[in-house]
């Protein structure tokens, strides 16, 4: 069988791809990789099509064997890349052996590596997803030793060997997000805003896909006994439980909750905040409410 | 077709994030009715959204290009906030035999065997989806009926487990931890989420909801 063997899994490693977002109103977490921009360049140096399924790793890499000769990219977080015990590119397109041992060791800075095999890797699917969801447990289980992934079929032209665009500045230890405020920045009190402007939060060891525990001032609510029904949650969203430590949510994150979201961050915000190691210091840059609706 | 008045509720839209808004609709029935609209908006090319999420009172539409334009148009949209009269009523067989039946007779006043006849006497509506994929929330309860969650929430409800707290009633799909009252149990609580069918909840928002009590 055309596969990839997990010999070493690593903290967590999970199959991922773009996820199944759009499913919201079933209960169905996003999922997909949790640094969208690092897993579709290793895709691309791999010579894979949009979409296809990668190994993310967290924190210290994964040991795999491939079953046939397959071109590989390890991408996203920095980390040393063997084969068969010798030293490999990191971000580059690597061309194994049926049967060669590769591993990605432990990121040097970030967190999530990302392991694109030219074929794409072919898990289990959930609606329409290869993607593992730790809060749903849709999607294939993370993967433990022994576990094998089938293959796709062989790309019939292997990439050209390019390179990481930029040299990856990863993560520096004090990370700043763009945060819109909203959509219940009104449940806070009036000085939350300007203590979101001025506060610097520290990323808890309490932190995975479903979201990062943020420690730091608490924001404080006009009403703590004040309840808010369920809502919607938008992918980004800063929600902020009754202690006042905000959770900054993760592609894994519940579709709904109670508890009110101060701001939500962008895209690139999330990815940056997917590399964000325990103890990074966050800052935010507070983007005010738009016009639109302050007049509504 | 539904006959119901048209009404224009008044919709706060509020950002969430460079890509989304949250409808803050008010109430459940304009939050309904602001979800089918957007539903029947989306189908028919009107709106480009990658998400739609209802909530108790409000919708949420995630991934779109230019959530300003949206956020105008809102106020405009003639909104039916009469239920859909059409679509089936999806009957689940369950047996009233749960942990909290005793304590949830005493808070409704009502003798235990009583618990059964109450409970699945009221027509449902799922009124959205949450916590588990397949777990719907569903309305009906009148304010007399509705109970608190338990003080001490259990850390394994096995799958099936019918419940009750706040206004709401609903079925876990799977084995979770959770809070609310048990009174019942579904007997074949894989119908709720199935992956390989269309759609894969069996509760989606909108389905009219009915218990039927069996004997084991």
């Amino acid at each position: 069988m055309s596969a990839v063997e997990i010999l070493r899994a690593g903290v967590l490693t999970t199959c991922q791809d773009a996820g199944r977002p759009g499913w919201g109103h079933l209960a169905v977490p996003p999922s997909g990789a949790a640094d969208l921009p690092s897993w579709r360049l290793a895709n691309q140096l791999a010579g894979n099509p949009t979409g296809a399924c990668a190994l993310e790793t967290t924190l210290n890499g994964c040991t795999v064997r491939t079953h046939r000769d397959v071109t590989v990219v390890v991408g996203g977080a920095p980390c040393p890349v063997t084969v068969d015990g010798r030293p490999e590119a990191w971000g580059q397109p690597v061309k194994l052996k049926a049967g060669s041992v590769l591993d990605a060791g432990p990121a040097e800075v970030g967190v999530r590596s990302y392991l694109a095999f030219s074929g794409g890797l072919h898990p289990k699917s959930s609606l329409g997803s290869h993607s593992t969801c730790l809060l749903s447990g849709l999607g294939p289980d993370p993967l433990r030793v022994g576990d094998t992934i089938p293959l796709g079929p062989s790309l019939a032209h292997p990439p050209l060997p390019t390179q990481w665009p930029a040299p990856w500045a990863g993560v520096s230890p004090e990370l700043v997000l763009k945060l819109h405020l909203g959509p219940r920045l009104e449940w806070f009190r009036p000085d939350a805003a300007a203590e979101l402007a001025r506060g610097v939060w520290t990323v808890s060891e309490h932190s995975n896909r479903i979201g990062l525990r943020l420690e730091g001032p608490p924001l404080r609510r006009v009403d703590p006994a004040a309840e808010l029904p369920s809502e919607g949650i938008a992918s980004g969203s800063l929600q902020v439980p009754p202690d006042g430590q905000p959770i900054l949510f993760g592609a894994d994150h519940p579709t709904t909750g109670g508890y009110p979201v101060i701001g939500v961050v962008g895209p690139q915000a999330q990815a940056a905040a997917a590399q964000a190691r325990p103890g990074t210091k966050i800052r935010f840059a507070p983007i005010p409410i738009p016009q639109w609706s302050r007049s509504a | 077709m539904s006959t119901g008045r048209t009404t224009a509720p008044r919709l706060r839209p509020l950002p969430a994030g460079p890509r989304g808004i949250l409808i803050d609709c008010g109430t459940t029935a304009a939050a309904r009715a602001c979800y089918r609209s957007l539903q029947n908006r989306r189908m028919s090319g009107l709106l480009e959204a990658e998400a739609l999420v209802p909530g108790a009172t409000t919708v949420l539409v995630d991934g779109v290009d230019e959530p300003e334009l949206l956020a105008a148009e809102l106020p405009h949209w003639p909104m039916n906030e009469e239920p859909e009269a059409s679509g089936e009523c999806v009957e689940i067989p369950v047996c009233y035999d749960g942990p909290d039946l005793e304590a949830v007779a005493a808070m409704w006043g009502v003798p235990v065997d009583d618990v059964a006849d109450v409970h699945s006497g009221i027509e449902y509506e799922a009124a959205f989806c949450g916590f588990s994929p397949g777990f719907a929330y569903l309305e009906g309860l009148p304010e007399r009926l509705r109970v608190p969650r338990r003080e001490n929430p259990r850390t394994a409800v096995p799958a099936g487990s019918v419940a009750v707290a706040g206004p709401y009633t609903g079925v876990y799909p799977r084995s979770s931890p959770g809070g609310w009252q048990l009174i019942a149990t579904m007997t074949n609580p894989g119908r709720l989420w199935n992956e390989h069918r269309e759609p894969a909840a069996l509760l989606v928002p909108g389905t009219r909801v009915r218990f039927a009590a069996v004997r084991v």
